[in-house]
């Protein structure tokens, strides 16, 4: 139940913080990522302060459960990583949503959203597919952002300790 | 400017929390994969993606949604949305799970990633101004 609230609740703070910043509005992304035009650098503060925030938490409590990643974490560089970037900032350089301000726009109720989400779903069981055609000798990964497979099961279970103790 | 900040600051606090009370990054995109596949605990992730849409709710309902940008044509934008799946299924991570969660972590893969996705993004938005402004976000 503590569980269930908690990720209610951590989705409507992430959803909120996207909308107080404005990441939900295309037009801003697109100003952001517009650098040889009329720049508009508002958006680097949402940077700044997510990850001043989450690194700066996460390292408070770093005797627990520290999610050190080593060097490169997970499978380290490679082709797809580097592929799948470029691929998707295609794709975000073009609607101006990335997956969470899409999902949140689903409360604003537009169609354009909801197509947007669609096609986004879409896009990632076909990436999943090729993900997975290529990495059956790698063995599964599943975290995002770098983590380990494994190191991430671990460190998820560390989490969870830390709120048992 | 500041409220970029502020809700950069919401945005740091809500994947501190998914962390430490679920166990899981806040990256958007693993998520919606872990829901589409019913990996993990998948009611967790459900609640997680209902209060991003809650909070879009609450912003509509407070007039704080931003009014609906014109431009990329439908077939544009559904183009965009695939390309947003796959990009992100392959890199294993998008803004937030490379871009807050890694960068917080100082994973070298997620500023790779950063790297990559700011560039092609600054260069779609670069070429489709001056080429094809129809295209574009207005």
């Amino acid at each position: 139940m503590k569980r269930a609230a908690a990720a209610f609740g951590a989705g409507l703070l992430f959803g909120l913080g996207l909308v107080v910043s404005g990441m939900v509005d295309p037009r801003r992304v697109v100003g952001f990522l517009d650098f040889a035009g009329r720049w508009d650098p508002r958006l680097a503060g949402v940077m700044i302060g997510a990850i001043g925030v989450h690194a700066a938490l996460l390292r408070a409590r770093r005797g627990a459960a520290l999610p050190s990643l080593g060097p490169t974490g997970g499978s380290g560089l490679d082709g797809r990583l580097v592929l799948g970037a470029a691929i998707f900032g295609v794709g975000w350089g073009l609607a101006g949503y990335c997956p969470g301000p899409a999902v949140v726009t689903l409360g604003f109720g537009a169609g354009r959203g909801a197509a947007f989400v669609a096609a986004m779903l879409a896009g990632a069981l076909l990436g999943e597919r090729l993900s997975a055609a290529r990495s059956e000798a790698e063995g599964p990964g599943r975290e995002d952002c770098g983590l380990e497979p494994e190191a991430g099961s671990q460190l998820a279970a560390g989490a969870a300790n830390v709120e048992a103790t | 400017m500041l409220s970029a900040l502020f809700g950069g600051a919401l945005i740091g606090l809500a994947a501190t929390l998914f962390w430490f009370a679920n166990g899981r990054v806040a990256g958007i995109s693993g998520i919606l994969r872990g829901a589409l596949l019913a990996r993990g605990r998948r009611g967790e992730l459900l609640l997680f993606l209902a209060g991003l849409v809650t909070a879009g709710c609450l912003a509509a309902a407070v007039g704080a949604a931003p009014a609906a940008a014109s431009g990329p044509p439908v077939g544009v934008l559904v183009v965009a949305g695939g390309l947003v799946g796959v990009g992100t299924r392959l890199a294993r991570g998008c803004t937030s799970g490379h871009g807050v969660c890694g960068l917080s972590r100082f994973s070298v893969r997620s500023l790779v990633a950063v790297v990559a996705f700011m560039a092609t993004g600054a260069a779609t938005v670069f070429v489709v101004s001056r080429i094809l402004p129809g295209w574009g976000v207005r």
